[in-house]
């Protein structure tokens, strides 16, 4: 990216506010920064303490004409005028790449900036192939988005941004939603940009360690309020470090230490026998054919044991998730109960009846919304009790103590939906456990369990899990997360090219030496 | 679930790929889309008038002709096409059975429904969808802002797919189904429905902030894209035109023109 020898965009804001529209509260109050043309600035803070507001408030998109609504106070400045979206020379690259590509076809997509701004149509043609090639995109411009993986469509948005040549680049998390290979794939592309362009960069991201190298600057954020640490990486980390993982923030060695009992193993639960599953039929004309994600698999879930399902995306882990959980049928082949669910129901589990299924194996779904059922979080926890026929006072009882437990007490009246993305996933843990305190059920699948969430919900959600395995349930997790795996997991399987394979069969591995007898 | 991605899918339902040289399977996509679908319309309005046999059947005939240089395979045919075959059987079975004008009232509106239909299918399964925005908004003039809109609306549509196969899971896994009680069956579809709105709903507002954030409706937009205009193109409503006036005047002089309100 030859920025036309441009430097990057100085960021002023002082006594700097933002209040969400139907809010009491600020979401930042008094911030005071100064960015320098070309640095490079990481933002940090607990979740909720409005880092995305402020990477959407510096590209302009609070403004009157913006897509978010709220109130704004105190002063923003890009290059001395007041933030605004369009001719700024600003770009914004946010998480999920799903539903920032707007165009059928790569080039088209990448031409969509440019043509927004008015640039001449020849010039357009230049900057699009330009930065195709900048982000190693390896199909042509007239390649379908809708057949892009997750890495190479966020690839794509990250050329859509370049080809705007901007002068500030904003980026929210955009390795969040990828794979660890798209992950590393988009960093690579990041590094290579970033040493080619002068633009000035601020970047918001979690997973502190794998961006560090990226930035020369830090600045902490805290909720309700302004800049409370701000220097060089190492400066921040050495004074702020363990307050900032106090309060949930993922930081370079002060990862979460959960306390974790011995797993105590048992025998067989759930067994995948020859399986074979297909995608879903497509929706309309000129779809690609069905295809085959899962061919012929044998898998095997044990009592008192956490199985990890791993491998890229696509790969079919989830496709294997949902057939354990006997949430769908396999094409053919089935997954079968053994020992104390066997006893339940004989038959293949996408034949029990739902109400039966729920009692005994719970399943939490990624996106936690797809699994909430009614109007407050409170009956969101009686639903299951009460259908399993436990009466009121026990139910009452036992929906007050998960609600203490999963720190959602005074939330307990307000709408699921309205919850935090870290309170989303506690309750949804706990709609798939809450059949009553001795009524777990014996197999709990998770799906991508830890995505997207700060040390504290992770190390709740990882001692809660630890815990069902010690009361010898089944855990199955599909996920990503390395840490996950080194902490919780008992037996690997890596799902790739329609198979699956047992990888790794070990204790917990970090704690392999004092772990199991 | 997460599996969003299916990086074995060559295709994406929303591209269409007209080869350059297709030959004469594909004489009809070489066409402005603009233009296509102004024809269909002309043929589509203008058989609104009349409710016999004879008119609409030249007209459907005279499209049916082009159907082998559609560039549309059996498939997609009988996908889109089935429904309307459907329709205008059963509607010309109703009228048949209830309707006061006997068969060729029947006869006549079956076919005038097929005509109707069969020129709007093959434009909107035969062109690709980009393309057929960028003959409107430079072509037919209409307004930018919306045409984009409808268009980056139809990104979603697969994804609204997956995400109410994932409801239904959920809905399972929470230990609702509906059995073969109807009841619970539409009020179960109905909390489906509203599930899937507030994600339908979600997503759309995030690839709205993404468009705004891309400096969408900031300003006069410039056109990566010409939408080509030939001479074909302005011939070929033309022809749509001549088609459908032979089509009444053949019905006329053979005298079996029924206007409708007559």
């Amino acid at each position: 990216m030859a920025e036309d020898g441009r430097p990057g965009a100085r960021v002023e804001l002082s006594g700097w506010g933002w209040r969400h529209a139907g809010r009491d509260t600020h979401t930042l109050r008094g911030v005071d920064l100064t960015i320098d043309p070309g640095e490079r600035v990481l933002l940090l803070g607990a979740s909720g303490t409005g880092k995305s507001t402020l990477l959407h408030a510096l590209a302009g998109l609070t403004g009157d004409d913006g897509a978010i609504g709220g109130d704004q106070e105190g002063l923003l400045l890009v290059d001395g005028e007041q933030a605004r979206r369009g001719r700024a020379g600003v770009a914004l690259v946010a998480q999920d790449p799903e539903s920032q590509i707007v165009m059928a076809r790569a080039g088209d997509d990448v031409a969509f900036g440019p043509e927004n701004l008015g640039t001449p149509p020849d010039e357009i043609h230049a900057r699009v192939r330009e930065a195709l090639d900048d982000v190693g995109f390896p199909y042509g411009p007239r390649h379908p988005t809708g057949a892009l993986s997750g890495g190479e469509k966020q690839r794509l948005v990250i050329a859509g941004a370049m080809a705007m040549r901007p002068r500030l680049l904003l980026l929210d998390e955009p390795t969040a939603n990828l794979d660890p290979v798209g992950a590393d794939l988009v960093r690579g592309v990041l590094v290579r940009l970033l040493e080619r362009t002068s633009a000035t960069m601020v970047l918001v991201e979690h997973r502190v360690a794998e961006v560090v190298d990226l930035v020369d600057r830090v600045v902490v954020l805290t909720a309700g309020g302004g800049v409370i640490a701000d220097g060089t990486p190492q400066a921040v980390f050495a004074e702020h470090g363990a307050a900032l993982a106090a309060r949930g923030v993922w930081v370079p060695g002060h990862g979460p230490a959960p306390s974790l009992g011995a797993a105590p193993g048992g025998g067989t639960l759930l067994t995948a026998a020859g399986v074979t599953a297909r995608t879903p039929p497509g929706l309309g004309v000129r779809v690609p054919p069905r295809r085959v994600v899962l061919e012929d698999v044998d898998v095997a879930v044990r009592a008192g044991t956490a199985t990890a399902l791993t491998g890229p995306n696509g790969s079919g882990k989830s496709t294997l998730l949902t057939l354990l959980a006997g949430l769908s049928r396999p094409y053919r082949g089935a997954v079968l109960p053994h020992g104390p669910l066997a006893r339940v129901d004989r038959r293949p589990l996408a034949r029990w009846p739902a109400r039966r299924l729920a009692r005994h194996v719970g399943t939490v779904f990624q996106h936690a919304e797809d699994q909430f059922v009614t109007g407050t979080v409170r009956d969101e926890l009686r639903f299951a009790p009460l259908r399993a026929g436990r009466d009121r006072v026990e139910t009452e009882a036992w929906v007050d103590e998960l609600l203490e437990r999963l720190r959602l007490t005074d939330l307990a009246g307000v709408h699921p939906y309205t919850l935090s993305g870290g309170e989303k996933r506690r309750l949804s843990v706990a709609t798939a456990l809450s059949s009553g305190p001795s009524h777990a059920p014996d197999v709990v699948l998770l799906d991508e369990p830890t995505f997207g969430q700060d040390t504290r919900t992770w190390t709740e959600l990882v001692e809660l899990l630890g815990e069902l395995r010690a009361e010898g349930r089944a855990i199955v997790m599909a996920t990503h997360d390395d840490l996950l795996l080194r902490r919780l997991t008992d037996v690997r399987i890596r799902v790739a090219n329609g198979r699956a394979r047992e990888d790794i069969r070990t204790g917990t591995a970090e704690r392999g030496t004092r772990g199991r007898s | 679930m997460a599996d969003r991605e299916h990086p074995g899918a060559v295709g994406d339902a929303l591209t269409f790929e007209a080869p350059e040289d297709g030959g004469a399977r594909h004489w009809l996509t070489r066409f402005n889309p603009a233009a296509k679908l102004v024809a269909a319309l002309i043929l589509g309005l203008g058989l609104v008038p009349a409710v016999d046999a004879v008119t609409g059947g030249v007209v459907l005939l005279g499209v049916l002709a082009l159907v082998p240089f559609s560039g549309l395979d059996r498939r997609t045919l009988l996908v889109l096409g089935g429904p309307f075959l459907l329709m205008g059987l059963s509607s010309g079975l109703v009228n048949h059975l209830y309707g006061v004008e006997g068969w060729e009232g029947a006869l006549g509106a079956a076919v005038r429904l097929l005509a109707i239909a069969l020129p709007g299918l093959l434009v909107a399964a035969g062109s690709d969808p980009t393309d057929l925005a960028d003959g409107l908004v430079q072509r037919l003039r209409v307004p930018e802002r919306p045409a984009m809109g409808v268009l980056a609306a139809l990104r979603l549509i697969p994804l609204l797919a997956d995400q109410w196969r994932t409801i239904t899971l959920a809905r399972r896994a929470r230990g609702l189904e509906a059995g073969r009680n109807p009841v619970r069956m539409v009020t179960l579809f109905f909390g489906r429905m509203f599930a899937l709105l507030v994600r339908a709903i979600r997503t759309g507002t995030l690839m709205a902030t993404a468009m705004d954030a891309r400096a969408f409706g900031t300003g006069p937009r410039s056109r990566s894209r010409h939408s080509r205009w030939r001479t074909a193109d302005t011939l070929l409503p033309i022809c749509a035109l001549l088609l459908l006036v032979s089509a009444y005047a053949l019905s006329a002089r053979l005298g079996t023109l029924v206007l409708l309100f007559s």
